[in-house]
C-alpha cells in the first residue's frame, strides 16, 4: 500500500509539471496546447536516447529540455502571428506526428515495443524501495522548484505583462509590449517543462512506449488546470494530484462493479473525465484556487 | 505515369469523403467562432448508427446515410444546447477545450456500447473495376456519388433556402443579421445540426471503404482540420477544394514515405500553409 501511494505522488508530481506547463501558457498568456502530450513524449524520448548512448541522466534531462523548448519555438513561429484557434489545431498535429514517429522510426525508437532499460538514477545503490523513496522526493522538489520560479515569474512585471496579452493583446502592443516575443517565450519555456516532466517519467518507469503517451493525458492536464484554477500556479499542482487520485482511486471500481467488462470500465473513466471538465469549466471556471490579481505595486 | 495518375485518381476519392466533415466543421467555425473537435465523434457516431440500420434492418446505403445524418445532427444539437453553449461567454477557446471534454465523453459513449472491435457494413463484395490501366472500386465511385451529391445539396441549400440565406448573413456579420432581424441562437443551431450532421455522413462514407471503430473520428480529425485551414477556415467551397488538395497530397507523398505517416501529410500542409498563406485559398483575412 505505502509503495502504491509513493508511486502515485510521483506520479502526480510529473502531472503536476505538466500542468505548471500547461498553465504558464493557458493562464498566463492565453495560448493553449492541445499537444501537450507530444512534448511530454518528446522529452521522454530524448532523454532515454541520449543516457541509452552512454551519458550521465543529467544530461539526459537537460537534453529534454532543450529538445521541448526547441519543439515549442518550431510550432510557435509558424503560428503566432495568426489567431490562437490555429495554434490549437498545430499543436494538436504535433503530438500526433510525433506520436507516428516514435512509432515507425524503429531506428531510433524501437517502434510500438519501446525503449526498455532506461537507466534509473542510484536504482542499485538504493535498493527498489529507497529507490522509488529517492524518486518521489526527487520529482516532488523539482515541483517545488518550478512552481516557485513560476510563481515569482507570475508576479513579476513579466508576468503582468503576459496577462495584459492574454486580456487583451492588441492592447498590450500599443502599451509596447512585444506580444509575439512574450507568446513565443512563454510556449518555448512551458514546453521545455514538459519536456523535463517527460525526462522524469521516463527515468521513473524505465521503460517508454507509445502507448504511455495517449492524447487522453492532455484532457487530464486540462482538467487538472481547470479544476486547480487557470491563471494560479499553485491551482494547476493542486489539481494535478487531485486528478491523480480520482484517477487512481477509480482503479478500485471494477472490484464494486463487477458487471462492467475492462474496456467499459475504462470508457466509463474517460466520460466521467470529460463531464468534468466540461461541469469545472461551466460552474467553477475560476477553479479551486482562483486566480490572485495582485494590485500592481507603486512605482 | 499510371502510378501517378491513380494516385491522383485515389486522392480525388479521398478527398471527396473528407470535403463532408470538413464542410461541417468550416460551417460551424463560420457561424460559431470556435473550433469544434466534437466533429470527430459526430463523425463516429454517424459511421455507428448506420451501422446499426444497415446491419440490424437491412437498411441500404441511402436510408443509412439519411438515419446517420439525423442522428449525427441530433446529438450535435443535444450536446451544443446542454454542454458547450453556456461556456461561450468565456471565449473561443473555453469552447473549443469544451468542445474536445464533450468528444472525450462522444466517443467513450460509442465504445462502451459498442466495445473496441472493428466492424464493417453488409454490403456485398464486388470486385474493382479496371480500365486504362487504372483501378477502382464500385463501392468507392459509389461514395463519390454521394459525396458530389451531398456537396451539391449543401451549396443549394446554402444558396436558395431562407435559412441558409441566414447562415451566410450570420456567418458574414452577426451584428448587421441580427439588425435584419435574424435570430442568432435559431442559426446557431440550425448550422450545429447541418455541421454534426454532415460529420455523420462523412463518418459513414469513410467507415465504407474500410471498416468502423470508436475512433474513426479521431483518426481522420487531422486531415478535416488541414482540409478546412487549407481553404481558409470558415469558408465551405475553401472545404471542398482544401479536402480535394489534402486527399492528393496524401495519396502522391504516399509514394515517397509510408503510409503510416498518411495523417502527417495533413500536418505538413497546415504548417506550410500557415507559413505561406496563412488565410488559406478562400479564407478571410487572418487577424
Amino acid at each position: 500500500m505505502l509503495a502504491y501511494l509513493i508511486f502515485a505522488l510521483t506520479i502526480g508530481g510529473i502531472y503536476a509539471l505538466l500542468a505548471l506547463s500547461l498553465n504558464l501558457i493557458w493562464g498566463g498568456i492565453g495560448l493553449v496546447n492541445l499537444g501537450l502530450v507530444g512534448f511530454f513524449a518528446l522529452g521522454a524520448y530524448a532523454s532515454a536516447l541520449l543516457t541509452g548512448a552512454g551519458l550521465p541522466v543529467l544530461f539526459g534531462w537537460g537534453g529534454a529540455i532543450i529538445v521541448g523548448a526547441i519543439a515549442g519555438l518550431i510550432v510557435t513561429l509558424a503560428t503566432t502571428r495568426l489567431r490562437d484557434d490555429y495554434l490549437a489545431i498545430v499543436t494538436l498535429g504535433l503530438a500526433e506526428v510525433i506520436r507516428l514517429v516514435a512509432l515507425n522510426e524503429r531506428w531510433l525508437t524501437n517502434g510500438s515495443d519501446g525503449i526498455s532499460g532506461i537507466q534509473a538514477p542510484l536504482k542499485s545503490a538504493l535498493g527498489n524501495q529507497g529507490f522509488n523513496i529517492f524518486y518521489l522526493v526527487l520529482v516532488s522538489a523539482v515541483v517545488l522548484v518550478v512552481w516557485l520560479v513560476l510563481r515569482r515569474l507570475d508576479r513579476s512585471p513579466y508576468g503582468r505583462a503576459m496577462k495584459a496579452i492574454r486580456e487583451d493583446q492588441e492592447l498590450a502592443g500599443f502599451a509596447g509590449k512585444n506580444v509575439l516575443g512574450f507568446k513565443v517565450q512563454a510556449f518555448a519555456v512551458s514546453a521545455a517543462i514538459a519536456g523535463l516532466a517527460g525526462a522524469l517519467y521516463a527515468h521513473f518507469q524505465s521503460y517508454v512506449s507509445p502507448d504511455h503517451f495517449q492524447p487522453l493525458i492532455t484532457i487530464y492536464i486540462f482538467l487538472a488546470v481547470a479544476a486547480g484554477g487557470v491563471g494560479r500556479p499553485a491551482g494547476g499542482v493542486l489539481g494535478a494530484y487531485v486528478v491523480v487520485f480520482f484517477l487512481e482511486l477509480t482503479r478500485f471500481l471494477p472490484d464494486l462493479v463487477p458487471a462492467l467488462a475492462p474496456a467499459q470500465f475504462a470508457a466509463c473513466r474517460e466520460i466521467l473525465v470529460g463531464v468534468a471538465l466540461i461541469l469545472v469549466l461551466r460552474f467553477r471556471p475560476q477553479g479551486l484556487l482562483p486566480e490572485q490579481i495582485l494590485p500592481a505595486p507603486k512605482s | 505515369m499510371s502510378i501517378l495518375l491513380q494516385a491522383l485518381l485515389n486522392g480525388v476519392m479521398n478527398g471527396a469523403l473528407i470535403a463532408v466533415p470538413a464542410i461541417g466543421f468550416t460551417a460551424i467555425f463560420a457561424v460559431l467562432r470556435y473550433p469544434n473537435f466534437a466533429i470527430a465523434a459526430y463523425a463516429t457516431i454517424g459511421a455507428f448508427a448506420a451501422w446499426w440500420v444497415n446491419v440490424h434492418f437491412g437498411a441500404g446505403i441511402l436510408p443509412a446515410l439519411l438515419v446517420a445524418f439525423a442522428i449525427a445532427g441530433c446529438i450535435g444539437v443535444g450536446a451544443e444546447e446542454t454542454a458547450l453553449k453556456q461556456l461561450r461567454g468565456a471565449g473561443a477557446l473555453t469552447v473549443a477545450i469544451g468542445s474536445i471534454a464533450l468528444n472525450t465523453v462522444l466517443e467513450n459513449v460509442v465504445r462502451l456500447f459498442f466495445g473496441n472491435d472493428l466492424r464493417g457494413y453488409d454490403l456485398p463484395l464486388v470486385p474493382d473495376w479496371r480500365f486504362m490501366g487504372l483501378r477502382v472500386g464500385p463501392q468507392q465511385l459509389q461514395s463519390l456519388a454521394f459525396a458530389v451529391v451531398i456537396m451539391a445539396a449543401v451549396f443549394a441549400f446554402l444558396r436558395y433556402t431562407r435559412f441558409g440565406k441566414a447562415m451566410r448573413a450570420v456567418a458574414d456579420n452577426p451584428d448587421l443579421a441580427r439588425l435584419k432581424g435574424i435570430e442568432p441562437a435559431h442559426v446557431a443551431m440550425m448550422t450545429i445540426f447541418l455541421g454534426a450532421g454532415l460529420a455523420g455522413v462523412g463518418g459513414v462514407l469513410i467507415g465504407l471503404d474500410a471498416s468502423i471503430d470508436p475512433l474513426l473520428g479521431f483518426r481522420v480529425l487531422l486531415t478535416v482540420f488541414a482540409a478546412a485551414v487549407l481553404g481558409g477556415l470558415g469558408s465551405i467551397p475553401g472545404a471542398v477544394v482544401g479536402a480535394l488538395a489534402i486527399g492528393i497530397a496524401e495519396e502522391c507523398a504516399l509514394l515517397v514515405v509510408p503510409a503510416t505517416y498518411r495523417s502527417a501529410v495533413g500536418f505538413a500542409a497546415i504548417l506550410l500553409v500557415l507559413t505561406v498563406r496563412p488565410r488559406g485559398f478562400f479564407g478571410e483575412r487572418a487577424n
